[in-house]
């Protein structure tokens, strides 16, 4: 029988809590006595009596002493490593009395990290303006960041976005809406079934809408990484966009890469093919309103609107085609077009699809900067009502209709309006029935005709074939993509009927 | 991926709640964070903060900092004339608590302290003629912590008062403080009519006599154990010292009767010991301070020294900073005042008491003293979540002082002046509240906070010493 003992000096700790020590390192295997006593020079002549040596112990009787006895040396080893942790172990178990409340909530991220150590990412949706400081902390902390935060400046963003490569981390965002990592969505994400297409991109609605699609092609996402719509451009030069490529090339889980944004900067948009070139598997690029290059990498199939960009991927990924285009009821052209958004991508890719059809479409987010709206009316319109000049102070129209169900009557109410399109955006965080805050707006038309899209799945909490039929109730042209939507109300302007 | 993996990513959620439920919901892990803007919402400081988050130089610094006061063994030596014992004392010297103040700046308490000392000292023979001798300039000031020392409330001390030398025996560092005169009218709460200066006198003959000789007899006394078992006894060794009190006195009775003192003189001493509840509070403050001055001087370290308070400013040390002080105004205390004074009559937040919470006592260690928590104006279920409350702000906890009602978890300790300003947890502070004006003594307890704003400049301080070092020469 072998003993080993382990002295802590000046550890004060009362009867009852070394019997406890005691018996619960009693009960470890291979311990076959545990005497646990602070060693006053009483305490020690008792354990001598009883038969323990303790020649090397002083007797001090602020020293708290620790006697194990057993055969197995490694027994007795990791058993003073259990009382070791125990005795200054009880800092982590602050339980109240009865165990009734909870541990408070940490404050901070460095408290958090405390807390978790396994952390892997910190989802930062502050405001803004406080937003670069709590991602510099999370990129300090061996965090991935994405941030949902709006209003960080470009200098910042350009800073956070170095330190993370520097550190070889991932920064999502700023203003990044959606991502979807490992099957986990981050923020106003959809709850898409997991599969082999990766998704980068630049752009919130616009990553929402592709991951959309490849569900409703039946496919799946295995991440969908948002790189915040600056990413591509000159200043930034696609940090993000590129890493998150390599992260999705490398990725086993990913069979196929689908990349997402407004046209880039076009030296960043040169690295980025290059960078897709290299992928090592099928990528497609949809710069929505781009026009394809010249020469494409082997690997590299580029797709001018969003829902082609997914039909390829799901396609890639070995999944059926899209549907026809849904019956228009009544014919309502020629005339004019008005278009109100929530997603900002999705207004861009109306825009992109209409405009062949139509000519010019003014908006607050043209496609060229002539076609800047001033807040005339008369002429084929597209709004992205979640512009920060819309959303100052108030909710964003995701998840607040009556900014838009406004709109929808001024438009129906002034002449020589044909079509309304609209994006309805579900999803966690978004309005909670869509179609239900919609459809009596919807259902007053009687000469324009409303056509939309529901950019959602099945699995979201709003369900997307519910959202569907409710706002085809309701009597609008429920089209099956943005793009698809864009282009049955452009005709409908254009004087067609479908 | 970094990010991902068959598991998907363990989120940290600072902002919107909702986020949180959502990943949750689909499975995924998250912790939500009580966040709120960080250095009361200075973006600047923010900023200047994230840029010290997880820094190797600091982080190694806290933990080598950390490491030595955790390591400290703090005893009650002696006691001897704050002249000879007290580092760098000069003969005209008057110390005070807190960081510095000018004789003309100083709170009624403080003044009232300072001319009782003056008289005690024998420098003039009248409160006028004291008076004048302040006001021309006939005094030094300084704060007790230039000198290694601390005192309560206006924690004056003058050259010929007997002070506790508490030798941390681990690093060989000894800090000091005054003795106790009790509760009522007393020269720390700015008091200084004849039965003050008599009491002090006395002090300064038969007490500190008798206790030198008493403790000669029995040797240094541990001071660490005897806080940890006063801890399990209901004391939290700031506000309440009850149970201190008592154990010094089981523990020094024997040696006192045998030390070969005057019996009467060892029974006057003990009546007034035992009269005393807040007798060892002296000893706990300079207990801490010895502690905490093992942590001092560690380049890069923002771990926190000293809090302390002139009635006029609240004060701050870093250990990287050493005599540096980040101070802000001193805030009027919330408490429960005895009949008769409200808010109106109260000094502002006075005394280098707030050393114990600085140490992880006081209202680190309120879980410990459910006792009190009614006269800081407070429920026994909101102490244990102070306690709890200050792990946010603590660079660990201490082991050697446990809180029997969060089964006996190590208090936190060690307060990282990041962590305040990243959290917005302000070190909760046990106090004594004075009279504003001089002599009337205590008239309330309660419980206050540091101010953000001393921790925001510490922070500061330290950003740009690393921003400097990171410049210079690599």
């Amino acid at each position: 029988m072998a003993t080993e003992t382990l002295l802590l000096r000046g550890l004060f700790r009362d009867s009852v809590t070394l019997m406890q020590l005691a018996a619960a390192l009693e009960a470890e295997p291979g311990i076959a006595r545990a005497s646990v006593a602070m060693a006053s020079p009483a305490n020690l002549a008792m354990l001598a009596e009883s038969g323990v040596a303790l020649e090397s112990i002083e007797a001090r009787a602020n020293d708290l002493l620790v006697v194990v006895e057993g055969d197995d040396a490694d027994a007795l080893a990791a058993a003073l490593e259990r009382a070791a942790a125990m005795l200054d172990g009880g800092a982590r178990q602050h339980a109240a009395p009865g165990g009734e409340a909870a541990p408070p909530r940490p404050r901070s991220l460095a408290e958090a990290v405390d807390a978790a150590p396994d952390a892997t990412l910190a989802l930062i949706s502050c405001p803004g303006e406080y937003a670069a400081a709590e991602a510099m902390k999370a990129l300090r902390l061996g965090l991935d960041a994405m941030v949902f935060s709006d209003n960080v400046s470009l200098d910042d963003e350009v800073a956070l976005k170095r330190e993370a490569a520097r550190r070889g981390r991932l920064l999502m965002g700023p203003d990044c809406g959606t991502a979807i990592v490992g099957g986990v969505p981050l923020g106003f994400a959809n709850r898409v079934r997991r599969g082999a297409v990766g998704i980068v991109g630049a752009s919130g609605t616009g990553l929402q809408q592709v991951a959309c699609l490849v569900d409703r092609h039946g496919a799946g996402i295995s991440h969908a990484i948002g790189a915040g719509g600056r990413d591509l451009s000159r200043q930034v030069g696609g940090t993000t966009t590129l890493r998150g490529l390599a992260m999705l090339a490398a990725d086993p889980g990913t069979d196929c890469i689908v990349l997402v944004s407004k046209p880039p900067d076009e030296a960043v948009m040169r690295r980025l093919l290059d960078a897709a070139g290299a992928a090592g598997k099928p990528v497609i690029a949809c710069f929505v309103g781009a026009r394809p290059p010249p020469e494409l990498p082997a690997n590299l199939r580029f797709a001018a609107t969003l829902d082609e960009a997914a039909a390829l991927a799901a396609g890639t990924a070995g999944a059926a085609g899209p549907g026809g285009d849904p019956p228009v009821p009544r014919a309502a052209g020629p005339g004019r077009l008005v278009g109100l958004f929530s997603g900002g991508t999705l207004c861009y890719e109306a825009q992109a699809v209409a405009a062949p059809l139509l000519g010019r479409i003014l908006s607050n987010a043209p496609l060229d900067p002539s076609d800047a709206w001033d807040g005339e009316s008369g002429r084929h319109l597209m709004l992205d009502l979640g512009d920060d000049a819309f959303t100052r102070g108030r909710p964003h129209p995701m998840i607040d209709y009556r900014p838009r169900l406004a709109r929808i009557r001024d438009a129906a109410a002034a002449p020589g309006t044909a079509a309304i399109l609209i994006d309805v955006v579900l999803g966690c965080g978004a309005h909670g029935d869509p179609a239900a805050a919609l459809a009596p707006a919807i259902g007053e038309l009687d000469g324009p005709v409303a056509v939309g899209s529901v950019c959602g799945t099945e699995a979201d909490p709003q369900r997307l074939s519910r959202q569907e039929a409710a706002l085809a109730d309701a009597g609008m042209v429920v089209a099956a993509s943005n793009a698809q939507a864009a282009r049955i109300a452009a005709r409908i302007a254009g004087g067609g009927t479908a | 991926m970094s990010a991902g993996g068959p598991s998907g990513p363990r989120v940290l959620n600072l902002g919107i709640a909702a986020f949180g439920e959502a990943i949750r919901e689909a499975g995924g892990s998250a912790v939500d964070i009580d966040w709120r803007p960080p250095a009361d919402g200075s973006r600047d400081a923010g900023l200047a903060l994230a840029a010290t988050v997880n820094h190797p130089r600091v982080e190694a610094a806290n933990r080598l900092a950390f490491d030595r006061f955790l390591a400290a063994d703090p005893r009650a030596m002696g006691i001897a004339p704050a002249l000879a014992a007290l580092p760098g004392m000069g003969e005209r010297t008057i110390l005070h608590a807190g960081p510095p103040v000018e004789w003309e700046a100083m709170c009624g308490p403080m003044r009232g302290a300072v001319l009782g000392a003056i008289l005690f000292e024998g420098w003039a023979g009248d409160i006028d003629a004291a008076r004048d001798l302040a006001d021309a300039g006939g005094v030094e000031f300084d704060s007790c912590h230039h000198h290694a020392a601390v005192g309560p409330m206006s924690g004056v001390t003058s050259p010929s008062m007997p002070v506790w030398a508490v030798e941390n025996v681990q690093a060989g560092n000894v800090a000091f403080c005054g003795l106790n005169e009790g509760l009522g009218r007393v020269l720390r709460f700015g008091a200084n009519g004849p039965e003050v200066i008599e009491r002090l006198r006395w002090m300064q003959g038969e007490l500190a006599d008798v206790l030198a000789r008493t403790l000669a007899a029995h040797g240094p006394v541990e001071l660490k154990p005897l806080i940890a078992q006063a801890l399990h006894m209901g004391d939290e060794a700031h506000n309440r010292n009850a149970a201190a009190t008592s154990l010094l006195v089981k523990r020094l009775i024997a040696p006192a009767l045998a030390c070969g003192a005057d019996p009467e003189a060892v029974a006057r001493v003990f009546g007034f010991i035992a009269g005393n509840d807040h007798f060892f509070l002296n000893l706990s403050m300079a207990a801490c301070k010895a502690m905490l001055d093992a942590a001092r001087g560690v380049e890069c370290a923002s771990m926190v020294t000293a809090m302390a308070r002139n009635g006029v400013e609240f004060g701050i040390q870093t250990s990287a900073t050493g005599d540096r002080w980040f101070t802000a105004p001193a805030p009027v205390v919330d408490g429960l005042y005895f009949s008769g004074f409200g808010r109106e009559h109260g000094s502002r937040d006075i005394g280098d008491s707030a050393i114990t919470e600085t140490a992880g006592l006081g209202g680190f260690a309120m879980a410990a003293a459910p006792a009190i928590v009614r006269f800081v104006g407070g429920s026994a279920s909101e102490a244990i979540a102070a306690s709890r409350r200050m792990r946010a702000i603590a660079l660990g906890a201490n082991p050697a002082f446990t809180l029997p009602i969060l089964d006996f978890a190590a208090a936190p300790a060690g307060i990282d002046a990041r962590r305040v300003v990243d959290s917005g947890v302000r070190p909760i502070v046990n106090t004594g509240i004075a009279h504003r004006e001089a002599g009337i003594g205590q008239i309330g307890a309660g419980i206050t906070a540091a101010p953000m704003d001393c921790f925001v400049r510490a922070v500061r301080a330290l950003h740009g010493a690393l921003a400097e070092a990171e410049d210079g020469p690599a």
